[in-house]
């Protein structure tokens, strides 16, 4: 080819040219936990479902959702959701209400009738499970679900346990536990009510059970030793807030006394006042900082008009007074008596000192160790004996709702496992996503959305919901609040900032890929990433 | 503001795009078929800001433009890491030049153009500030005064890279450059007026004089579109920095932009005619330490002997930046 005068290449591209040999280390996409996953009992995927709801799928979000947890309608009325106290966000303005969109997407399913997934095909093993409180249920959807037969022997004339029993209405209703108990009963789950298992052994020889799992909770109520006159009334908190369930309301008096300082002591004061008591009093051995009752239910009581006797005990009861002795706390912080008395008037006291668990039902069963009042399992859910398992309020954890469906789904997948004869190996986790990793400069301000209360007049006499769910446009705000830690949500930033355009986009939902031929491994996509969803790694040569 | 924030969608518009946004408030550095101007293979150093900069403005220009687009080249570090013979990035058609004389180049391409009567096709200049502020300085005050229909890209990284880092009057007060060190009463460059070229630009009245930083990808884009709205002279200043000039890490390439900005170092508005039209406002105030103390160039400011005093006085030079355009609310 004849070229122009001082011309002697041909002209090239400097795709010729690969940059990428320049580099020492390589930047690789990853996928870090979140600290709302880390941090939930119940091992939602919870950036997994906001990133649906971001974009307004809400039954994509609740599918993923119930894939952890099958009452999310209910868990977003009354989990103390420790996902908002570890969220990043709480860095940058205040947590995502998680909460609140985990009830907007349950109320969501309820109204529109999404149903669950279709279980496994049948595996021809069949599994008992003993309570339908919050653990028991999970663990029965999550074996329905692995194609297993479940029957869930109930000792209560209603499914829900601690649910039912435990938890207010105006902080529960209802008609919301009863759809999300439906839906799991739908899978094809057997629901046996007034079914109280006395002998384990003999119920599950009985029915050829091939496993159990124990989930009766903890409903006895521990009692304290009060000096008391015959005419003293002194009720315990699980029965007063049981009886709330029957035709019969419980009869409180105009001035009731609660003791304890838990959230059922707060639960109890609440109804009572609700009932019409004029006076609702809380008696606490400590201060409000030691008291285990969560702070947001103290002060909701305290909105209501409940009174709180900090530092005091009750030394005696009478018919219409109790003499509450004033207490001071020591170095350790345990209370100590003054000597100084003082009485008040009393129609009623109810105790809410803790409950302990009906182990009657495991008398006599080889190699089952009992410690503390409540049962010993491995980390795989199973107690000594081989083939029953355990979890909720009846073993060592916190007694929550979360906790107790956690344990129902870990305890699930273990029976799954053992029932085929393997071990059940959780997959390995991802690093944390820690603040640090973020670049927070890329989020928009965006202050959180408030969930409407009711008022405190209809608070004080009505057994109506007091904190009330969000509408679709702010749950989609407060999704959208998500800042999808350690987690890509496509935001192109990568695309963009590489000074070498060696970022592949690959479409929506295909998240991007790197042209490793140009990268230079300058790092400023990992520095760009606003979640952290980026990191270098040595080059290995 | 050069253009309608997106108000809230989780990261609004300060990222590149998002999933979420419709196509037509993405960015065109969010769109798979961007012009991609500046081809992979390109010979810049890791993580620099004029090649990131520069496929910024001319995709822009692209698409503000429908890719009937001539850029012509000053030389400087844009051209020998985009074009050393016969190998070249460039995806768009593109002339080299001198130098000094870019500015009067690019008018000789818009008279061809208007000669054969192809007002549609649109002509950029580019360069670097050493190409732009020092050397050809006459050639584009020439332009700007006959108001030729070109758009004037200056990629400022604040001195003559290529060339092995040589002062050029864009270089920052107390900056370590090979030719002013660190030594002497006070080290670095001079405190002296600087060479102020957007408002020198505004000086000559002409349409469109704006400022940015490859911090802030939209209002960079916006600016180019704007840009392409007028007829006649035109000048954009683009911040651009550099990490091997610098001394800053390869990847703290937009983040020292971003301080540059928050802290008033680097004032972004646009102007219309001489007149100031809109300001991008300070998000974050921060104080200059936050901007010198990762670079290299004004460590001789820290150090064993730290320089409070002269500090103070970039400090004031960026709180005078925030009075003038007015970059602080309140």
């Amino acid at each position: 080819m004849r070229k122009p005068f001082a011309i002697t290449l041909d002209p090239g591209s400097s795709l010729a040219n690969h940059t990428g040999t320049w580099r020492t280390s390589r930047p690789v996409y990853v996928d870090r936990l979140p600290p709302c996953n880390h941090a939930c009992p119940a091992g939602e995927n919870i950036q997994g479902w906001l990133y649906h709801a971001e974009s307004g799928d809400y039954e994509a979000a609740w599918r993923l959702l119930t894939q952890d947890n099958p009452l999310p309608a209910v868990m977003g009325r009354v989990c103390y959701h420790p996902c908002e106290t570890s969220c990043n966000r709480a860095h940058l303005d205040a947590a995502v209400g998680i909460n609140s969109v985990e009830r907007f997407l349950g109320d969501e399913a309820i109204r529109h009738g999404w149903r669950l997934t279709a279980p496994a095909p049948a595996s021809g093993k069949r599994v008992l499970v003993v309570g339908a409180g919050p653990s028991g249920l999970s663990a029965a959807y999550h074996l329905a679900r692995l194609g297993h037969a479940v029957s869930i022997h109930e000792a209560g004339p209603v499914a829900g346990g601690m649910m039912r029993f435990g938890i207010p209405k105006y902080r529960l209703p209802r008609e919301v536990l009863e759809a999300e108990v439906r839906r799991i009963v739908g899978l094809g789950v057997e629901l046996r009510l007034n079914a109280k298992v006395s002998d384990i052994r003999e119920t599950m020889r009985a029915g050829a059970f091939d496993a159990a799992f124990l989930a009766v909770g903890a409903h006895i109520a521990k009692r304290a030793y009060i000096p008391a006159g015959s005419a003293a009334k002194i009720l315990d908190a699980l029965s007063v807030l049981r009886s709330m369930e029957g035709a019969d309301k419980p009869l409180l008096g105009r001035r009731v006394v609660v003791y304890g300082g838990g959230n059922t002591a707060i639960d109890v004061a609440r109804t009572a006042k609700r009932l019409g008591a004029e006076e609702a009093i809380i008696v606490y051995r400590r201060t409000r900082e030691k008291m285990p009752a969560h702070d947001f239910e103290v002060e909701e009581a305290l909105q209501e008009g409940v009174l709180i006797r900090w530092l005091s005990t009750i030394r005696q009861a009478a018919a219409s007074s109790i003499t509450v002795e004033k207490m001071v706390l020591d170095a350790d912080g345990s209370p100590q008596p003054t000597g100084e008395f003082e009485t008040l008037a009393a129609d009623s006291v109810v105790l809410a000192l803790g409950q302990d668990v009906d182990l009657s039902l495991i008398d006599g069963v080889p190699g089952l160790e009992v410690k503390d009042g409540v049962v010993r399992v491995g980390p795989d859910m199973m107690t000594g004996s081989a083939g029953i398992f355990a979890g909720g309020d009846m073993v060592p954890a916190e007694r929550t709702v979360t906790v107790a469906v956690g344990h129902g789904k870990k305890a699930a997948r273990h029976i799954d496992a053992w029932l085929r004869g393997a071990r059940y190996a959780p997959p390995p986790r991802h690093e944390p996503a820690t603040f640090e990793r973020l670049n927070p400069w890329y989020y928009a301000d965006a202050p959180k959305t408030v969930r409407p209360v009711l008022d405190v007049v209809r608070r004080q006499s009505t057994f109506d919901e007091v904190v009330n769910g969000l509408d679709e446009t702010n749950a989609l705000y407060e999704a959208r609040r998500c800042l999808s830690c350690g987690n890509c949500f496509e935001c192109d930033n990568c695309y963009g900032v590489c000074p070498d355009n060696a970022v592949i986009k690959l479409g929506p939902g295909k998240r991007f890929q790197f042209n490793y031929d140009y990268c230079k491994g300058c790092g400023i996509c990992v520095a760009e990433c606003p979640c952290g969803a980026i990191k270098m790694i040595p080059e290995e040569i | 503001m050069s253009f309608q924030p997106v108000k809230f969608y989780q990261t609004g518009t300060f990222t590149v795009g998002n999933r979420l946004l419709a196509a037509e408030e993405r960015s065109v550095q969010a769109n798979m078929r961007r012009t991609n101007s500046i081809n992979s293979g390109h010979r810049a150093c890791q993580g620099c800001g004029e090649a990131l900069g520069a496929r910024y403005a001319i995709d822009a220009a692209m698409e503000a433009t429908g890719k009937r687009l001539i850029a012509a080249n000053a030389t400087g570090c844009l051209e020998v890491f985009s074009t050393p013979y016969p190998e070249t990035s460039w995806q768009v058609p593109w002339i080299h030049s001198l130098f000094g004389n870019t500015a009067a180049v690019a008018t000789g391409i818009a008279a061809a153009m208007r000669v054969k009567g192809r007002s549609d096709i649109r002509v950029v200049a580019q360069g670097g500030d050493g190409g732009t502020t020092d050397i050809g300085f006459g050639c584009l005050s020439g332009m700007f005064e006959r108001n030729d229909d070109v758009l004037y890209l200056c990629y400022d990284n604040g001195a003559y890279m290529n060339t092995g880092v040589q002062r050029s009057s864009a270089t920052p007060a107390a900056a370590r450059t090979a030719t002013t060190m660190a030594v002497g009463e006070p080290p670095g460059n001079v405190f002296g007026q600087g060479k102020d070229l957007p408002a020198i630009a505004m000086a000559h009245g002409i349409p469109y004089v704006a400022t940015a930083t490859v911090a802030e990808l939209r209002d960079l884009e916006a600016k180019v579109r704007r840009a392409m709205e007028f007829r006649g002279a035109r000048y954009l200043h683009i911040f651009v920095p550099c990490p091997l000039g610098w001394g800053h890490a390869a990847h703290d390439t937009i983040r020292i932009a971003r301080l540059a900005k928050e802290t008033g170092v680097f004032p972004v508005f646009e102007a219309e005619r001489g007149e100031v039209v809109s300001v991008s406002k300070i998000r974050r105030q921060l104080p200059v330490e936050e901007y010198l103390r990762p670079q290299k160039r004004f460590a001789h400011l820290f150090g064993k002997a730290p320089r409070a005093d002269l500090i103070a006085r970039i400090q004031e030079i960026a709180d005078r930046n925030i009075r003038r355009y007015g970059l602080v609310d309140g």
